[in-house]
């Protein structure tokens, strides 16, 4: 998005040594392979190639997508800490290569949905920065019009279904999706994301076997950032393999910290589902905040792990390495443009600060539709109403 | 599957007269079929046990050769009955899962988005036949057999709503809906509302209910209790063929998620139903008898008891006014005040629990808006507090008598 700004003079020049601002970054769409870091393991199918094919367009874009994300993450925090941003508020910061990845091997037409931590899969799909910021302090700008608080945030037009708070009940809604779409013959895919916690309910096996019967384009990835809330992995799953959990239908486990294997996956994924049918990717992934705002998140591990991780497999930096090893920008312009993103999170903020709470009659709008009779009737047929103090 | 509908109680035979009737010319050759050996989840056909002796025969056989039709049901004493149930000169007659058919197999002609998914609702034609035949018409992807997951198909049916479609789920029975209540409360009914209005949830959640014949008590619930403080979904129950179909149609039409209650002994009920298309207002109460002394509100099964104990007190002297409210959420509370402005006292018939059934919440609706216009406190009839027992005699006493409703009538009025 930005890099439309950032690439205002023509390509060729790699090096530039202006001091600017709004500095030039070299938009070459020439390809770049990258190796993923680790290869992936797959369970009844031929796993992908670690090579990705991609380019130096398309790796500052993550950079900077990713930065976005995490900024965003940050400053949310510290709404929440300043009562701003109120009840569940999950965080993504850590996990963003998940998002990035996918949305780089997948078109507006294909569908995802998750559980609540998905304000960075909104981001992704297209959201902006104010209706995210909106929504979480409950304003009429946000994405849901201040009615769905952080774990519901939807997107129709880009095919992004939400923001649900029951954990696992988003699995049979995604494979209705992919249903939908099996109906209507739309040769896109579903992807339903749940975590590691979630890969317990029963509803997911449910959904997954009626899935592989009618061989719907469904994709179920497990976000395994290896804890539910406060539970470990270990301590919840007797066979914490999720993307063998399928049993009858392949899996393949991908690092997911790593923007590039994340999108390998998703592109391997997208074909198998169009052609045979469901097919569970596992993320191996981390994030560093709790599981909410009210979750320390080290109770139950321990500091050194979360700095370690973060120290070895943070997927920013992974994406930083890359870039300043290609060359394609130089450490001042990546903290530049840190800077910058910076600046539009904290004026995205400044803006959704200055929106105005929803009207009182927001408050029984939305909750019928419409249409064909169906109005509420009172004793005398006017809509049912209470009058607010 | 035919079963058998018996209106009264054991101890009242005289009122079992317009129920008895066999109509052998009228048989209908494919409720035998299906009266093959099921397994334990289904329901048995007409049970045999003990306190029925007034059809004569008790030998499963001899019943199954002739087996019962039930001719129209409401059997006005005036010449009133609602415009709404009068049929028409043109009509055909058929029976309520028929008309149920006709309604839903109308709709997927007319829109090809809508599908049904259910269990064993494609090959096997439906527990109750309401979807026999349709998986011939339309085919394996709009009449879907699901595996036994009640959550994961109603969580399906809901997410391909969200795109678009309009998914008619069944319930082999509503009480199996119960592990399907997350999908129901928290994605049916709140999704329009949480997405701030992007989604909308076009669903029909239909299945039968109610009280049956002896069995079970995981097997005789009445879930419109649970669901009526969901927010978002229109609750409706359906009583004869016409409002069955019309209220089919116009539940697949609307576009917000509809729970569509029928009720197990309904099935076989008899009416004649115009040819030419019609809907049933969703959110309308149904005028069934209209009168003067005392308002008798129920819905479904329960509408029969009530018109059968109007026919007593009618022989009493007194005038009750019975109106099947049809819409369980939201109420029709225009027909009913009416009704309350006219005749000052009113009597609720259910057929759900004492505890927060649907009776409770409209005398709770009633009390409020309609406090001046009562003359007697608002009485309701329900069934008792109890799981359905197995045994018959227990089971009729769980549920409301025509007995009672005329010996509350005469309470009320004095």
């Amino acid at each position: 998005m930005a890099l439309s700004r950032l690439s205002s003079r023509s390509n060729g020049i790699a090096r530039p040594f202006s001091a600017a601002f709004n500095r030039f970054i070299s938009t070459d769409t020439t390809p770049i392979t990258i190796e993923t870091s680790l290869p992936f393991t797959a369970h009844l199918c031929d796993p992908p190639s670690r090579s990705v094919e991609s380019s130096s367009q398309e790796l500052l874009d993550f950079f900077r997508t990713m930065a976005l994300m995490r900024r965003m993450e940050i400053a949310a925090d510290s709404l929440y800490k300043a009562k701003l941003i109120r009840g569940f508020c999950h965080l993504y910061d850590g996990q963003e290569a998940v998002a990035i990845g996918m949305e780089a091997a997948i078109t507006k037409k294909d569908a995802i949905i998750t559980a609540y931590r998905d304000h960075c899969i909104f981001l992704g799909r297209g959201g902006s920065l104010h209706e995210v910021f909106s929504e979480l302090m409950g304003r009429q700008a946000g994405c849901s019009k201040g009615k769905g608080g952080s774990m519901h945030f939807y997107k129709k037009d880009s095919s992004f279904y939400g923001g649900h708070g029951i954990v696992g009940a988003q699995v049979p809604l995604g494979c209705g999706i992919a249903f939908a779409q099996k109906y209507n013959k739309e040769e896109a895919v579903t992807f339903a994301l749940y975590g590691d916690g979630a890969a317990n309910q029963g509803q997911l096996f449910e959904a997954l076997n009626i899935s592989a019967l009618w061989d719907l384009p469904a994709i179920l990835v497990c976000e395994n950032n290896h804890y539910g809330m406060g539970t470990a992995e270990w301590r919840a799953a007797k066979s914490p393999s999720y993307y063998k959990r399928g049993d009858y239908v392949p899996g393949l486990k991908v690092d997911g910290m790593d923007a590039f294997a994340v999108k390998q996956a998703c592109k391997f994924a997208k074909d198998h589902a169009l052609e045979k049918g469901p097919i569970i990717l596992e993320m191996d992934t981390y994030r560093y905040h709790g599981h909410s705002m009210s979750d320390p998140g080290s109770t139950y591990r321990t500091r050194d792990e979360i700095s370690g991780v973060r120290q070895e497999r943070d997927p920013i930096e992974r994406i930083k390495k890359l870039v300043l090893s290609h060359d394609l920008a130089t450490e001042k312009e990546l903290k530049d443009m840190e800077k910058e993103i910076r600046k539009e999170v904290d004026d995205a903020i400044a803006k959704a600060k200055d929106c105005p709470m929803p009207e009182p009659s927001e408050l029984f709008t939305n909750v019928y539709v419409k249409g064909f009779g169906t109005e509420s009737f009172g004793p005398d047929r006017k809509e049912v109403k209470a009058a607010l103090p | 599957m035919s079963a058998i509908l018996q209106g009264a109680g054991a101890g009242a035979a005289a009122a079992l007269s317009p129920f008895n009737s066999i109509d052998s010319n009228k048989l209908v050759a494919h409720s035998r079929s299906s009266l093959s050996v099921r397994s334990k989840r289904y329901i048995v056909a007409g049970s045999d046990e003990g306190t029925n002796k007034s059809f004569g025969s008790s030998s499963l056989i001899a019943r199954r050769s002739q087996p019962l039709m039930i001719p129209n049901a409401v059997a006005a004493t005036k010449a009133d009955t609602a415009s709404s149930s009068t049929p028409s000169k043109s009509g055909h007659e058929l029976l309520l899962f028929e008309a149920l058919q006709e309604g839903l197999e109308e709709e997927m002609d007319r829109d090809p988005h809508v599908c049904v998914m259910g269990e064993d609702v494609g090959h096997y034609g439906g527990s109750y036949k309401v979807t026999k035949g349709l998986a011939d018409k339309f085919g394996d992807l709009r009449v879907l057999d699901t595996p036994i997951c009640e959550n994961a198909f109603t969580g399906m049916g809901i997410g391909a709503a969200m795109t678009g479609l309009r998914p008619v789920i069944e319930g082999m029975n509503m009480g199996f809906l119960l592990l399907a209540f997350n999908q129901i409360s928290n994605n049916c009914g709140m999704l329009h509302y949480t997405s701030g209005g992007q989604f909308t949830i076009p669903v029909v959640i239909r299945g039968p209910g109610g009280v049956g014949r002896q069995l079970g008590a995981e097997h005789s619930q009445r879930l419109e209790s649970y669901f009526q403080s969901i927010p978002g979904i229109q609750m409706v129950a359906c009583s004869t063929p016409y409002n069955a179909k019309g209220l089919m149609k116009a539940a697949i039409r609307s576009e917000n998620p509809v729970i569509l209650f029928e009720h197990v002994l309904l099935y076989n009920l008899k009416e004649s139903i115009p040819d030419e298309e019609y809907i049933c207002n969703l959110e309308e109460a149904e005028m069934v008898r209209p009168g003067e002394h005392i308002t008798i509100l129920t819905y479904s099964r329960m509408r029969y008891h009530a018109m059968q104990a109007a026919k007593t007190l009618v022989n009493k002297g007194y005038d009750p006014e019975v109106i099947d409210i049809r819409s369980l959420k939201p109420f029709d509370l225009h027909t009913i005040g009416n009704s309350v402005k006219k005749t000052h006292r009113v009597l609720i018939v259910e057929e759900c629990m004492r505890t927060g059934g649907i009776g409770a919440s409209l005398t709770a609706a009633i009390n409020e808006n309609f406090h001046d216009y009562l003359d007697a406190p608002v009485m309701c009839l329900s069934s008792q507090d109890v799981p359905t027992p197995y045994a018959g005699t227990l089971e009729e006493w769980t549920v409301v008598q025509p007995a009672q409703i005329v010996t509350a009538v005469e309470q009320l009025c004095q």
